[in-house]
């Protein structure tokens, strides 16, 4: 391995110490003054009526979106900071060579601290088979990444609790661990593309860049701007149309029609779910509106894994690595694993 | 004559890396052409796995995260 050391072209910037400082007071401040300050915005400032329909929704909205906007700067700045010790490069080798349980375990849980974009998925994925990974462990890691992801935690945790956030997360974590099992017992290494094994063992050594706590929290504000400035728009529809969900939807209209006495409840959340793929921060504040008119937790949790487990975009892009079969038997064993944590919740919360 | 080539399937995060590695170009004064490789066997031959990467006269300089133009200008001055 080549050790390489960043330098950096002299340039005016205020010291890091004191932004990062302030950045933090700012946060905690905020975060403390939001709910007080929101409901007096909303009904003193803008003297709006308590328990009206419109007072109710605008109060939702105007306490939402700060909430959910300090969340999301504040957790990804740290998980993206956590998380920059680990890049798949390095996963990779930890991986390898742990064997088919310890692995797919082990897969799943790195899962949710590494980064995962749909682009790097293919990279990803070449990386894993030629460190000689077995299958079931390479899926289980893309199963669990896109899933129990920082986006869907850091929304659920703040506007669910702590309680479903958890829920969430063991139950991500179950689905890339069984679906990974599943897929490395079905011996479909024949439906990997075959220029993938032609290209195993060629990798060189790999650059360990040494990188500064300057660099890295520099990187780890770029990229949470970039990720939040991206989704505002989604979560400013999602938390406007949970608003209006909120205030205006009367109790018992979602109960009545997906409630548990409907059976094909669970499956059409998850098939409507597959069209928003990725877009937790959308859907996530409609799907809270949803849950407080009586949505059931089993076919909310269906939905949520949905939208971020299967997205058409990866599966395309995965395509150029594995066939058909193996594509569907992913796609079959994630949504099954899905439904069946649905139906789960749904009959054991009663 | 130096080659830099920024690997990456073509993301938004390419792009940005593609413009910063051009910045560094004119910044450090170098003679460079800058190459797009969006093909995954040569990315993966590169042994990075999380785009995108940066390589400059064959060697990986940096993988998974976006330089800023200013730290491509001093890997190129190198």
């Amino acid at each position: 391995m080549t050790t390489l050391s960043l330098g950096r072209v002299h340039r005016f910037h205020p010291p890091l110490k004191l932004t990062a400082g302030v950045s933090v007071v700012a946060w905690v401040v905020a975060w403390f003054t939001e709910a007080p300050l929101s409901d007096w915005l909303a009904f003193s400032l803008l003297g709006l009526e308590r328990g009206s329909h419109f007072g109710e929704a605008i109060a939702f909205f105007l306490l939402d979106v700060p909430k959910v906007l300090l969340l999301l700067l504040g957790i990804i700045t740290v998980v993206t900071l956590i998380r920059g010790f680990f890049p798949p490069e390095k996963v990779r080798g930890a991986l390898a060579g742990r064997g088919q349980v310890g692995g797919t375990v082990a897969a799943a849980s790195f899962g949710i601290v590494t980064p995962f974009c749909s682009c790097s998925a293919v990279p990803l994925f070449i990386g894993f088979v030629e460190a000689g990974i077995p299958l079931g462990v390479t899926f289980a890691f893309l199963i669990s990444s896109p899933m129990v992801n920082e986006v869907a935690l850091v929304l659920l945790w703040g506007l669910f609790g702590p309680g479903i956030a958890l829920v969430y997360m063991a139950a991500g974590l179950t689905v890339a661990i069984v679906g990974g099992f599943v897929i490395g017992k079905l011996g479909m290494e024949r439906y990997v593309e075959d220029y993938v094994w032609a290209l195993q063992g060629k990798g060189p050594a790999m650059v360990e860049v040494k990188l500064t706590w300057e660099d890295r929290i520099r990187d780890a504000w770029t990229y949470t701007k970039d990720l939040v400035g991206h989704i505002l728009p989604y979560i400013l529809i999602g938390i406007g149309l949970g608003a209006l969900i909120h205030g205006y939807a009367p109790t018992d209209l979602v109960a009545s029609i997906g409630g548990k006495s409907n059976l094909l409840a669970v499956p059409i959340v998850v098939l409507l779910a597959v069209p928003m793929y990725s877009n937790a921060a959308g859907t996530i504040p409609i799907v809270q509106a949803l849950l407080g008119k009586g949505l059931p937790l089993g076919t909310t949790l269906s939905f949520m894994m949905a939208v971020t487990a299967i997205s058409l975009p990866e599966l395309i892009i995965l395509r150029r690595v594995i066939k058909l079969p193996l594509l569907a038997v992913f796609v079959g064993v994630v949504t099954t694993g899905i439904l069946i944590i649905g139906y789960l919740f749904n009959f054991l919360i009663a | 004559m130096k080659k830099i080539e920024v690997l990456g399937p073509g993301c938004n995060n390419c792009v940005r890396l593609e413009a910063n590695a051009r910045e560094a170009v004119a910044m450090a004064g170098v003679e460079a052409e800058v190459v797009k490789v969006t093909d995954y066997g040569q990315i993966a031959a590169y042994g990075v796995m999380s785009t995108p990467g940066l390589v400059i006269d064959g060697k990986v300089v940096s993988y998974g995260r976006i330089p800023s133009a200013g730290d491509i200008a001093v890997w190129l001055s190198e």
